[in-house]
């Protein structure tokens, strides 16, 4: 018993106490280090011309396009680890709401119009709702500065996780058009429409998310704003547009997601109407360019406070 | 190499919302001059909030100070906050960034970014990842890993890609010991061979007298002393701290026992009567006495345990008036 504080005595006068990590006699060490090996440091005066003078050479900025493929392939495979008991969930979805809406619809455009409106909700449900929130999240824990320390094109991030989380809806969306096809008994010869359709409405509805994600002043709105965002497009994509308000099918026509239900609608047709589904692609396609635009902005405006 | 003057940054308050209370404005950085020469390992201590973050988001460009200058390497980084990306290497405190990523990816991407090109990326993940031992993690995500690991995975990022200036946020915290001297070799060593500057954030005591060339001593936004480690001590060098732990009532009775308890009582700031155990600041010889005394007789019967040590930069921080519950913010270990 006795012994107890004359052996931790003895340990407190070897130095720093309850050390275990500090290789012995460092603290000293470092000291003597710090004060012969950097000429006058310890007053630290007269240095600060030294540097003033020739400003040092900048290393060279990541290029857009590596940058690009660099933040792609990393978000991928984070999404490839995080993300697919969603894509499930959003597969899922869509299959159910097919199968629900199969005693409301009777055949015909409006079974058309349910099948695309469901494949496109899967885009919906990752590209705008998953990226918003991810963006959001990132914003709020800082996790911008990462990116922002590092001289990559701030388009390069957008662009790179627009696209990875567009590409991750591929999968759901061909199971979706696909079962749906089956469903409603609707041809399948066009479905190949669905390469032009994914990458066009994926990058609207990515652009989107991400401009919310990255706007929206606290991380809460913009998993709301994402999660209102699918809703929208779930209402307005899916149940059959005839059937709806006026001011609603206002609503639908701004959507971006609309015109790629739209163009995907079309090809289900026997004779699709080439001419019409190349103007919704285009109209996906500009909404895309200025969703990324707007996306960029955000992000920069989000990373440089 | 890194010139700082005159830095000012207030946070504004912030209306209280529902479940979250209102905050006063934040002073930050209160007026902040420092000058890093090129090749040292130079240190920010501080407990918590004393602004180390704050300070080194400014050198990093990644928020604008209200006032003042920030030279870093002859170039302006609060009129150009975009060129600290291509001037200097930076870990956050954050890690959310890589959070999904393996740790090889991490590193690969972040060098991708850096603007290396594929091959070169992919050396300098593998050198990174052997330098610091994390060949057993690198193909687990960091979100699997224990916070220190995580944070090795981080250190690793910030290392790959040649910076002639590196910002480190608390890299070593809730490391292991091993992964702490792993992260101080790697520090050490690009200082010694390719004469990088390292600036690193600390708030722990030992890892700022180990690695640091010159110390900062940071205290609610203002710097309180600048020098080496060595130097900062020599202000507190004629005096021992000696900490007693009572089991019992000590005897008061004995003069000697009530002259320390009184000395106790009368010290500074985070010294003094907490309990059961007194902390005093002593003269050698008086420490001394004062051990004989509670080592024989009534007192040593009381005794718990007691520790003499020489000064550390804690015993500096509380000596140059810092907060008393700053210096409990201080790690020691
Ligand atoms: N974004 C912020 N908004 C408001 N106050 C902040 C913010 N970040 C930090 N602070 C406050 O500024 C002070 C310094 O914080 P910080 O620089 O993070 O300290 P340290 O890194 O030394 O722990 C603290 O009082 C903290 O509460
Ligand atoms: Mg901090």
């Amino acid at each position: 018993m006795s012994v107890v504080p004359a052996l931790s005595g003895a340990s407190g006068t070897a130095g720093v106490p309850g050390v275990s990590d500090a290789p012995a006699g460092l603290s000293g060490a470092s000291g003597a280090r710090g004060a012969s090996g950097v000429p006058g440091a310890s007053d630290g005066s007269g240095t600060s011309g030294e540097a003033g003078d020739m400003p040092a050479p900048l290393a060279a900025r990541a290029r857009l396009l590596p940058a690009l493929a660099a933040v792609y392939r990393a978000q991928l495979s984070r999404a490839r680890v995080a993300r697919i008991p969603l894509l499930f969930v959003a597969t899922f979805q869509s299959v159910g709401i097919m199968i629900l809406m199969r005693g409301v619809v009777d055949g015909g455009s409006e079974a058309r119009s349910v099948v695309a409106g469901s494949s496109v909700l899967v885009v919906a449900f990752v590209a705008l709702n998953l990226l918003a929130q991810y963006f959001g999240q990132l914003r709020a824990s800082g996790g911008l500065d990462h990116y922002a320390t590092l001289p990559v094109p701030p388009a390069a991030v957008v662009l790179g996780a627009a696209a990875a989380y567009a590409s991750f809806t591929v999968p759901g969306t061909a199971v979706t058009a696909v079962m749906g096809s089956a469903l409603f008994q609707l041809p399948m010869a066009h479905l190949w429409i669905l390469l032009a359709v994914i990458p066009l409405s994926g990058a609207a509805l990515a652009g989107l998310g991400a401009a919310l994600g990255l706007l929206a002043p606290r991380q809460e709105l913009a998993t709301l704003c994402g999660q209102l965002g699918m809703s929208a497009a779930l209402l307005l994509g899916v149940l059959p547009a005839a059937r709806m308000p006026q001011v609603v099918s206002y609503a639908r026509d701004l959507l971006p997601s609309t015109y790629g239900v739209e163009a995907l609608a079309r090809a289900f047709d026997g004779q699709p109407d080439w001419w019409a589904i190349c103007a919704d692609l285009g109209v996906c396609a500009g909404v895309a360019v200025v969703s990324l635009a707007a996306a960029t902005w955000a992000y920069r405006r989000a990373a440089v406070r | 190499m890194c010139t700082v003057r005159g830095l000012v940054k207030t946070y504004p308050a912030a209306r209280g919302r529902r479940g979250a209370p209102a905050t006063p404005a934040v002073r930050a950085s209160d007026g902040i001059d420092l000058d890093v020469v090129r090749g040292e390992v130079f240190g920010l201590l501080g407990p918590n909030g004393a602004g180390k973050s704050t300070l080194v988001r400014q050198l990093t460009g990644l928020l604008r100070p209200d006032e003042g200058r920030v030279r870093v390497l002859g170039h302006d980084l609060v009129r150009h906050p975009e060129r600290a990306a291509r001037l200097l290497g930076y870990l956050g405190q954050d890690s959310t960034a890589l959070d999904e990523l393996t740790v090889s990816l991490a590193a690969e991407t972040t060098a991708r970014l850096r603007g290396l090109d594929t091959r070169a990326a992919r050396a300098e993940r593998d050198a990174v990842i052997e330098e610091l031992g994390l060949g057993e993690l690198a193909g687990r995500p960091l979100k699997k890993l224990s916070g220190g690991q995580r944070r090795l995975a981080c250190v690793a990022a910030a290392l790959v890609g040649e910076r002639p200036l590196l910002v480190l946020d608390e890299p070593t915290t809730g490391m292991d010991p091993v992964a702490r001297r792993a992260v101080w070799a790697a520090v050490d060593r690009r200082r010694a061979e390719r004469g990088v500057t390292v600036l690193l954030v600390t708030h722990n005591v030992i890892e700022a007298e180990t690695v640091l060339d010159r110390v900062a001593v940071l205290d609610r936004g203002r710097v309180i002393a600048c020098d080496t480690p060595t130097g900062l001590k020599a202000l507190v060098a004629d005096e021992v701290r000696l900490e007693l732990v009572w089991r019992a009532e000590p005897p008061l009775d004995v003069p000697e026992v009530a002259d320390l308890r009184k000395a106790a009582e009368a010290a500074r700031s985070a010294d003094g009567v907490t309990g059961r155990r007194w902390t005093l600041r002593l003269p050698p010889e008086a420490a001394r006495a004062a051990i004989a005394t509670v080592t024989g007789g009534p007192a040593f019967a009381a005794l718990d345990d007691f520790t003499l040590a020489t000064p550390s930069l804690e015993d500096v921080y509380i000596a140059l008036g810092g907060r008393a519950e700053g210096a409990e913010g201080l790690v020691k270990a």
